[in-house]
């Protein structure tokens, strides 16, 4: 799949002018991950791509009240908070995003009558914000030993006014874009499990970013699967 | 920081199954599907080496194999539902089954398990019934009819903020899990209410299975130490307790340092303690 991304002419591999370097051969910013660094939650994890970093907390199953309680599967729930200020619709509409994948992931029929609540921080934000949170709540609740039927990670691509994909955009480009699209694939099949789009864009590139997405998703499962025997290998 | 940078791509079609034999004591991840090993063909009564007839003769039966937890079956193949290190037990003895596969984890948050042993804390007493916090997500009830010479005139001491030893004996995910402390033949077996003083303290579930295995030095070293009571939760619960409060202090912080410790450090440890 490197062909994929090499022969397509549109696609910016190259960094240019931006601040973060990008790694030779993806267009993804460089990425980290910590786990187990919060002591009160079952599980929690810290995850970084560039300048973007989302610290996430999992509690569960945990009790849940009487009033929310689902009768055959675990409550999910996702909190969101900003870095300065409030929380607002923006931050409510994204917490229904993350919550509608990990519903989609994580085995709830396994604890009925219970609760999962994600907590997410975002610690900093430069661009590609929601893959950003999506990543480290995935991590986090592999961290808390919730049942999950597959991983799931998040990307962003963002198209700027000539057509060229960018994948990973920084804010700066963001901003310039005009059009944004995030998409959440899972790590079995790359099954799209949740899209957003913001802007302007013909159905043949929503094809394409979906095809570039789903092929840098495999760094990130890659990223993970390392990640994840490092973390083993010392116990 | 665990920081990587991709380089070379692999092939789309990931995540195809694997033989679970090839994967043991390797990390897994959720979502991977394990092949389960097929079942050697038994020798014909005619002992020549006669294949028995099948009836349908292009499947070839596997061995049943017990799905430990981490695992759920899906089809004839094991789907991988928590990351950790896949490990297999032999069956024992009689041969009955192919043995047992699980997936071993790091785990914070406890889930009822029927039979397991935990250490609860009475949080309250309605009627005839105790609720105990064991850590889970909802409070198990005890009754008071559950210990060892209880009769309905003659109850149990139970406070609210006891501790209590006991095991399971309704856990499951539909139900309110049940615990006792008493055992089929109706004895205490070291169950019940735990003594005064002491410490309680957690840490993580995989670390009490640990120093529970049999072959565990840890134990032995710490009990050469000082002389000392000890009580383990599956639950991720310990009660400790030596002759005075400073030894149980030490006890409870090296308890939970040897997560992380190598057996070397732990040696030396014990070493500079011992002397002192």
């Amino acid at each position: 799949m490197e062909g994929v991304m090499r022969t397509d002419a549109k696609m910016r591999t190259e960094s240019g002018a931006e601040s973060s370097p990008r790694g030779p051969g993806c267009s993804l910013r460089h990425f980290a991950c910590e786990q187990n660094l919060l002591s009160r939650p079952d599980g929690s994890a810290s995850f970084l791509q560039g300048d973007t970093s989302v610290l996430a907390g999992v509690y569960g199953p945990a009790e849940v009240k009487v009033s929310k309680e689902i009768f055959n599967k675990a409550t999910l729930e996702v909190i969101l908070r900003p870095k300065i200020g409030l929380p607002g619709v923006a931050e409510k509409s994204r917490e229904r995003l993350i919550r509608n994948t990990c519903e989609a992931v994580v085995l709830g029929a396994l604890h009925p009558r219970t609760s999962i609540t994600v907590v997410l921080q975002v610690v900093s934000d430069a661009g590609s914000l929601l893959a950003c949170g999506l990543n480290a709540a995935c991590m986090a609740l592999v961290d808390a030993g919730v049942p999950m039927r597959a991983l799931f990670c998040g990307v962003t691509c963002a198209l700027d006014s000539e057509g060229t994909l960018v994948l990973d955009p920084t804010a700066k480009q963001e901003k310039e874009a005009r059009a944004i699209l995030t998409f959440a694939l899972d790590s079995v099949e790359r099954k799209l499990l949740m899209s957003t789009t913001k802007g302007l864009y013909s159905d043949a590139e929503l094809q394409q970013c979906l095809a570039a997405a789903q092929a840098a998703s495999q760094h990130v499962f890659r990223f993970y699967r390392e990640s994840l025997q490092r973390r083993y290998s010392k116990s | 920081m665990a920081g990587v940078v991709a380089v070379a791509a692999e092939s789309l079609a990931g995540g195809r199954a694997r033989a679970a034999r090839t994967v043991l004591d390797q990390v897994v991840l959720p979502g991977e599907e394990l092949l389960l090993p097929e079942q050697e063909d038994a020798e014909g009564p005619g002992g020549t080496g006669e294949r028995p007839l099948r009836l349908n003769a292009g499947v070839r039966a596997r061995v049943r194999v017990v799905c430990g937890p981490g695992l759920r079956r899906c089809g004839d193949r094991l789907l991988v539902t928590k990351c950790g290190r896949l490990r297999y037990k032999e069956p024992g003895g009689s041969g009955g089954g192919g043995g047992v596969y699980w997936v071993d984890s790091q785990q914070k948050r406890y889930v009822p398990v029927k039979g397991d042993h935990v250490i609860g804390i009475v949080t309250a007493k309605s009627g005839d019934i105790f609720k105990v916090d064991v850590g889970g997500s909802e409070p198990a009830s005890l009754s008071y009819l559950a210990f060892e010479g209880a009769t309905k005139r003659n109850r149990p001491n139970v406070q609210v903020g006891d501790l209590i030893y006991g095991q399971f004996v309704v856990a499951n995910k539909d139900m309110e899990p049940e615990m006792v402390c008493i055992d089929s033949c109706g004895r205490a077996n070291g169950m019940g209410v735990i003594g005064q003083d002491g410490l309680l303290f957690k840490v993580t579930l995989g670390l009490i299975r640990k120093l529970l295995a049999p072959d565990c030095e840890i134990l032995q070293e710490v009990g050469k130490l000082y002389p000392l009571e000890i009580v383990f939760g599956m639950n991720g619960r310990i009660w400790v307790k030596a002759k005075t409060i400073q030894q149980t202090l030490i006890l409870a912080n090296i308890l939970e340092a040897c997560e992380h410790m190598t057996a070397d450090q732990r040696k030396q440890i014990f070493s500079r303690l011992a002397e002192s």
